[in-house]
């Protein structure tokens, strides 16, 4: 075991697979020499070469489009969208080319990329530099969506992600890149998509929520077994698509009473899906609505006061569970 | 004279397939192809009037840009990023009759989409022929990152990309061509600019007047060459490939073509060109063309050619016997594939 930060994890994750199968490539705008803005790929190309570790140029869509190229020619490329905000330019190869790949060609093609991308808010990132775009590609067959919340997941998800037969979406919350610190196992290790985790168990409520959501629920569910004595379970989803609806229903059936919570904007976000689902196959557990909390469906400012005033926070969480607890 | 000289005079007079290296039967080969391309695509019309293919999009008039560009490339090692209109370079790659019509009536046999996409969306992994959606443009990057693949495995295989002239308008096509000219990849962006996007003609598509007057502009030969003209696409693609695989770079090809029918099957164009106009382009069409050359050269007469036409009539009526007996989908195979199957 080593204790590393997130994004530390996710550069020994792209290191040890880079060094195992050499049709690993990695490319994006600033990850060669320079190591990638938030130092993602630091030292790759150096040992790798530039053949693999690629500087681009400043285009999007072609970063998105010059990985399913290659991994349509035997490749298993990794692209990084230096920040999630600006993979909108390649939302066409993304969910028109490399969703479909497979589909479109009866199985006899696939598109096994990996694209990278830094999302989320709390860093004073202003519009540009916050979003969460989770939800616009979770509506799309054929794409698998996958966000870490430890430096443990994010090194074994990202493994699995970069030998998945298919394109794989893997948004790292920047705001936890190196905010926290963890163990993570050394070698072959890996985390199979598709699976959550129960962060912490609990007896009485339900927190479902993923990325950042994780550790603010975390907080939440401590004050509220030390200011109410109320025991909350929270179930990391971990895999957004595809997901893990076994680990959802096990703890709706423990607790009866679920808040799924998300820093993404509420509306129309994974929030609805879950919710959705839990009310048409596990009403008969239910003892409350199922509540779901997320920002404000506004953009994000820059300033700390009007960003704070759009984004969810352990005070916000306490108060959904406390609500969620009356029924 | 000198032996010299005779040799000399000989060279001059020399028939251009010759100077290019074709023999006899790889021009006679490639003509056939071309006619195969031109006749499989009348018989999907006709399949589209009797309500057999609810869809034709058609490659007439670009026969001899998509048959002598392809036949300039190494099939099994070099990779195709086709579009709707490469019916004839995907007959060269190793594409055929049975295949086109297996996809034109939507067969669970196609071996490109067995019946899930439209008709012309062509892919066969067997021939290095990468699949194709319909979003217009997309598989110009596509053929950059297959290039760049393999660039970096040293394969020593070019990767064509396929478009229409209405595609170079779009992001992709410049993303595609400023990459891969950074990194000198083995690519050939070949358009065949036929004039008009539906009805949007080239001077509401462009200010310049040759797509390929861009190519300087990213760093790369810019050629423009006429696309009814066999050998001529032959010759500028042979060029390009020898260029790629040299380590110089991409080129840009603009074959100068002409659509010989409306867009698609669900598009009149008498809404926006005069039939005059497609009377007068069908008098320099390329079949017409090729096989003036080949008399000229004495490689074709009317026996010759008629029965080059009963075998190609003979090759689609069995294509076709075989494939409006084939089966359709399953309904069961409609949500397959959606990610890879457990083994």
């Amino acid at each position: 075991m080593a204790v590393m930060t997130l994004v530390e994890a996710v550069r020994n994750a792209l290191d040890w697979e880079m060094e195992r199968d050499e049709s690993v490539i990695v490319l994006g705008e600033d990850v060669g020499l320079h190591g990638g803005v938030f130092r993602a790929t630091d030292g790759l190309q150096k040992k790798y070469g530039p053949l693999r570790v690629i500087d681009t140029p400043l285009a999007e869509l072609s970063i998105a489009g010059l990985a399913i190229g290659a991994a349509m020619n035997g490749m298993r490329p990794v692209a990084e969208i230096q920040f999630a905000d600006y993979i909108h330019p390649a939302f066409d190869q993304i969910v028109n080319e490399a969703a479909k790949i497979r589909y479109r060609s009866n199985g006899t093609f696939g598109c096994p990329i990996v694209v990278r991308a830094p999302f989320g808010a709390g860093v004073h990132g202003g519009l540009y530099h916050s979003q969460s775009v989770e939800a616009l590609f979770y509506h799309v067959p054929g794409l698998k969506i996958a966000i870490p919340s430890t430096p443990a997941d994010a090194r074994g998800m990202l493994l699995s992600a970069i030998r998945d037969p298919d394109p794989v979406l893997f948004f790292e919350h920047k705001r936890m890149y190196r905010r926290l610190k963890g163990e993570v196992p050394e070698g072959e290790y890996t985390v199979p998509l598709g699976k959550a985790e129960v962060k912490r168990p609990g007896t009485d409520l339900s927190l479902i929520t993923y990325g950042s959501g994780v550790y603010l629920g975390l907080e939440a569910a401590e004050r509220l077994e030390r200011e109410d004595g109320v025991s909350v379970e929270v179930l990391d989803l971990r895999t957004l698509a595809p997901l893990d609806q076994e680990a959802i229903a096990a703890t709706v059936r423990k607790t009866s009473k679920v808040l799924v919570f998300h820093e993404d904007n509420k509306t129309g976000g994974i929030g609805a899906e879950v919710a959705a689902r839990i009310a048409e196959e596990l009403f008969a557990y239910l003892d409350g609505p199922v509540m779901r909390l997320g920002a404000a469906d506004s953009h994000i400012p820059y300033a700390a006061s009007l960003e704070e005033a759009i984004l969810p926070n352990t005070e916000t969480v306490v108060q959904a569970l406390r609500r969620l607890a009356a029924y | 004279m000198t032996t010299e000289g005779t040799a000399l005079i000989r060279a001059q007079h020399q028939p251009e397939h010759e100077r290019l290296g074709l023999s006899a039967d790889q021009v006679l080969r490639m003509y056939r192809t071309m006619v195969l391309a031109r006749r499989l695509d009348e018989r999907q019309w006709i399949l589209n009037r009797q309500g057999k293919q609810a869809f034709v999009i058609s490659c007439q008039g670009h026969e001899a840009s998509g048959v002598g560009s392809a036949s300039a490339l190494q099939p099994g090692l070099d990779l195709m990023c086709p579009y709707y209109r490469s019916l004839p370079a995907v007959l060269v790659f190793g594409s055929t009759a049975r295949d086109v019509l297996l996809e034109g009536l939507s067969r669970a046999e196609g071996p490109w989409t067995g019946g899930r996409q439209m008709p012309a969306h062509f892919g066969d992994v067997r021939y290095h022929i990468l699949t194709s959606g319909s979003p217009v443009a997309t598989q110009i990057v596509h053929a950059a990152g297959a290039a760049l693949a393999a660039k970096i495995r040293g394969d020593g295989a070019v990767a064509i990309a396929y478009f229409g002239e209405g595609a170079t308008s779009k992001g992709d096509f410049h993303e595609g061509l400023n990459f891969a000219a950074i990194h000198r990849l083995p690519a050939i962006f070949f358009c065949e600019n036929n004039g008009y996007a539906i009805s949007t003609p080239l001077g509401k598509q462009m200010a310049v007047p040759n797509v390929a007057d861009r190519g300087p502009a990213y760093g790369m030969p810019g050629v423009v060459v006429d696309g009814n003209d066999l050998l001529a696409v032959y010759r500028v693609t042979r060029q390009a490939a020898e260029r790629a695989r040299r380590g110089e770079g991409p080129t840009l090809i603009e074959a100068k073509v002409y659509r010989l029918t409306p867009h698609s099957s669900d598009d009149d164009d008498r809404r926006y060109r005069a039939p005059s106009e497609v009377e007068e382009a069908r008098k320099a069409e390329p079949l017409i063309r090729m096989r003036r050359y080949l008399e000229e050269q004495s490689l074709l007469d009317e026996r010759q050619e008629a029965a080059i036409q009963e075998s190609v009539a003979a090759e689609i009526e069995a294509a076709l016997a075989y494939a409006e007996q084939a089966p359709l989908p399953a309904p069961t195979e409609a949500r397959r594939h959606v990610f890879q199957e457990a083994a």
